[in-house]
């Protein structure tokens, strides 16, 4: 795989703060859990000497709505809108991730057009993604035009959304076995747009922060991790690949046709703000040829997978046909037979390895739901992030790694 | 990407290092499950990190279930693993009794176990010997009962807003 | 909607007769400062009404406190668990009178989806609400029209409406310590 960085000092940030204070009092500050400047609602207790931070402590679970709890009751099918509301700013890759475990679960075998499609709205969902992240970095610096514009971009990528399934931002979109319809002419027509037009403000908005002088100064060097610290951590995705390890489940563990796309993985060196920021822009130029490549490729085929029972029939069939009535009654009142059996399955999130481990008992309802949730596992590193650091340092950290609440505590 | 080692080549390296620990040895779906007796978890994920066959160094779930129906069996603690340079996976599984469902800590072998392990105490009620901090996280602190056992209900049991006759409980 | 010349003025040369209800409810309508208190998914959806596509500035709502001392609306977007109530009602109380909620959303409502263990049925378990916008998330469209429905509760409000005995009651029924006379 690759090599990786040793552990190496870090260089101070480039404000020389003295180490005396003038009377030697330490302060207790108390960043949360209601602050302009948390993306979320968790609490960071402070204790800082001047402006240095010396060290922290977390409280989180403000949000806590008992996801695994609440999937115990659900249907598979219903599940899917609490998939939704763990990353809400992706949520169709938590969506494909939930379909995907389901259907190891019960050996589905999947058409390759249905793959294609999945990549096509995972790619848009992880550019969404990196969107958001990338312009509040440039928010919590003080740069506001960046924000305005690419939540324009958002919006052309809200409307795509909307051609395939009508939500915008919690989608629930797709079905056990594929998607509801296939592709509009109007999709098409719009993701033509969408290619054509993004790139050039994406460009935009790249000049505007990469090279800019006072952003460099800004991130260069705030909340920096080494590659060991983060593998001990269990830190996945962008943040990981910022440390310079390029992990990614896209490429190890290749799902939904992965393997026939060709793209590159941007890694960084030193694992500080300025790198995520960079690997992310990178990421959201890659996912774009992601999606070109799985437009123009796409093969004909069908929009679902043959499994009568699990994908609702269609209802004219229903009405007519007794067999389509009986799987319908069967999947409504949630009677399908389900395999027993333990699967784990993951898939490559905004935020790095979403996994799902499910345990069925051959009943209507997961035995057993747990996510493996990449924010709340690498949030734990924080407090080494920002020690020794400035308090503006730790609040562009912790947007940096893109922590969203939701993710969090579920 | 391929993974450089077979599911029966880590199950046989496994129990050849620790035979008696290793109680059963599965595999669901193509991925190798193995349950390893309560005491002997810790030594097990200890050696693979530094094996130099498996090299198995990363942790990337940790978690519990509750099976009330098997005696002495009720708490399972699952385990998933990976390995990087090998592109391989493991799951392994430890039960533990209701009485005392309590188990050693891998926050000395893995930073990331720390918060897993607390939100593993707080819904299940497992105790982990040698955490630092083995405290509530994600529920509030005056939370007296473990919510993802199976013996309570999903809702708040103290409210009294929602009729449950028309909510269809 | 809020323009001057709705009020039933008398106008003469240099001067306009009108009442200061009237004057002022349509200065604080159009000038309402909120604290976004967003918490989950409705909160992105909220960002996006921000933004320059459903621009909720036009409203008068450019500059966003942060800081409950100088809001006057305060917007609940998001779930609210029930680790979150009395931070919420601390926020809620550090306001100054006149003051309204807005809750946006579905689990500020009623608990939405989320009909568990950890989650607040509804803030207005915990603090008095003015508008209720339904959702999940709501459009910007329907937060737009709920932030059209708080301009007309402001226009249209009572000067003494903060100190009558019917507003202090509603305060103490939430155990809110009432500040009036």
């Amino acid at each position: 795989m690759s090599t990786f960085k040793e552990d190496s000092a870090y260089d101070m940030p480039r404000v020389g703060l003295s180490n005396e204070t003038i009377d030697g009092d330490i302060a207790t500050l108390n960043l949360g859990p209601t602050h302009p400047a948390t993306h979320g609602i968790f609490q960071n207790i402070l204790q800082v000497d001047g402006e240095k931070i010396l060290s922290s402590e977390q409280t989180v679970g403000y949000i806590h709505r008992a996801f695994e709890k609440l999937a115990e009751r659900r249907p598979y099918n219903q599940i899917t809108p609490i998939t939704d509301r763990l990353n809400y700013c992706s949520s169709p890759i938590n969506n494909m991730g939930w379909h995907m475990t389901v259907e190891k679960l019960i050996g589905a075998d999947i058409p390759k057009r249905v793959q294609y499609m999945r990549v096509i709205v995972m790619e848009l969902a992880r550019i969404a993604d990196h969107l958001i992240c990338n312009s509040v970095i440039g928010v919590d610096t003080g740069a506001l035009t960046g924000f305005t514009y690419l939540f324009q971009e958002r919006e052309k990528i809200y409307e795509l959304y909307e051609e395939i399934c009508g939500a915008r931002l919690t989608t629930n979109v797709g079905r056990i076995g594929g998607f509801e319809r296939d592709f509009s002419p109007e999709f098409h027509r719009k993701l033509n747009d969408f290619l054509r037009t993004f790139p050039k403000i994406f460009n935009e908005f790249n000049s505007l922060l990469s090279r800019n002088r006072i952003f460099m100064d800004r991130t260069r060097g705030a909340g920096p991790i080494s590659a060991e610290r983060a593998l001990n951590y269990g830190f996945v995705g962008p943040n990981l690949r910022a440390a310079g390890v390029d992990y990614d489940v896209r490429v190890m563990n290749p799902y939904s046709s992965y393997e026939d796309f060709d793209f590159a993985i941007p890694v960084g060196t030193d694992g500080d703000t300025y790198d995520r920021f960079m690997v992310r822009q990178e990421e959201i130029r890659q996912s774009l040829n992601i999606i070109e490549q799985a437009w123009k490729n796409m093969p004909e085929g069908s929009y679902k997978a043959d499994i009568p029972e699990f994908y609702l029939p269609p209802k004219e069939e229903v009405y007519n046909n007794m067999e389509a009535l009986i799987y319908h009654f069967k999947i409504v009142m949630g009677e399908t037979p389900i395999p027993a059996g333990e699967v784990y399955h993951s898939v490559e999130g905004g935020n790095g390895e979403l996994g799902f481990y499910l345990i069925s008992d051959g009943g209507r309802s997961p035995y057993r739901l747990q996510f493996r949730r990449p924010c709340f596992i690498y949030y734990q590193a924080y407090p080494e992030m920002i020690i020794g650091q400035t308090i503006s340092d730790a609040v562009l950290t912790m947007s940096s790694m893109n922590v969203i609440a939701g993710e969090l505590d579920a | 990407m391929e993974s450089k080692l077979t599911n029966e080549a880590v199950a046989e390296r496994i129990k050849a290092q620790f035979g008696a620990s290793v109680l059963a040895v599965e595999m669901p779906y193509d991925m190798l499950t193995m349950e390893i007796a309560a005491e002997s978890v810790h030594d097990v994920i200890a050696w693979m990190k530094t094996d130099s066959v498996l090299e198995i160094g990363f942790l990337t779930l940790l978690g519990g279930v509750h099976y009330p129906n098997d005696k002495n069996r009720e708490f399972a603690m699952v385990y998933h693993l990976h390995s990087w340079s090998n592109n391989f996976r493991i799951r392994l599984k430890a039960f533990l009794p209701a009485e005392n469902p309590t188990i050693a800590t891998l926050t000395d072998l893995y930073d990331g176990a720390n918060w897993m392990e607390r939100e593993t105490y707080d819904f299940f009620g497992i105790q982990f010997e040698g955490h630092p901090n083995l405290v509530r996280i994600l529920n509030e602190d005056s939370m007296d009962y473990f919510p993802m056992r199976k013996e309570f209900h999903l809702e708040d049991a103290t409210r009294e807003d929602k009729d449950d006759r028309y909510f269809g409980r | 909607m809020g323009k001057i010349e709705d009020i039933q003025v008398v106008n003469g040369e240099g001067y306009q007769l009108t009442t200061l209800e009237k004057a002022i409810g349509v200065a604080r309508a159009n000038s309402v400062w909120p604290l976004p208190f967003a918490t989950s998914c409705c909160g992105i959806e909220f960002m996006a009404t921000m933004g320059s596509n459903y621009d909720l500035a036009r409203f008068g709502m450019e500059r966003m406190s942060f800081s409950p001392r100088q809001a006057d609306l305060l917007i609940v977007a998001g779930t609210i668990s029930k680790k979150l109530g009395p931070i919420l009602k601390q926020a809620y109380e550090q306001m100054a009178e006149p003051k309204w909620v807005l809750s946006v959303g579905a689990c500020a409502s009623s608990g939405g989806i989320f009909d568990t263990y950890s989650v607040l049925q509804g803030i207005d378990r915990v603090i008095p609400v003015d508008v209720y916008v339904p959702g999940c998330p709501p459009r910007p469209e329907q937060i737009i029209d709920g932030i059209m429905k708080i301009h007309e509760l402001v226009k249209n409000e009572p000067l003494r409406r903060r100190y009558s005995d019917e507003y202090k009651h509603l305060l103490t029924s939430y155990n809110i310590e009432s500040d009036g006379e």
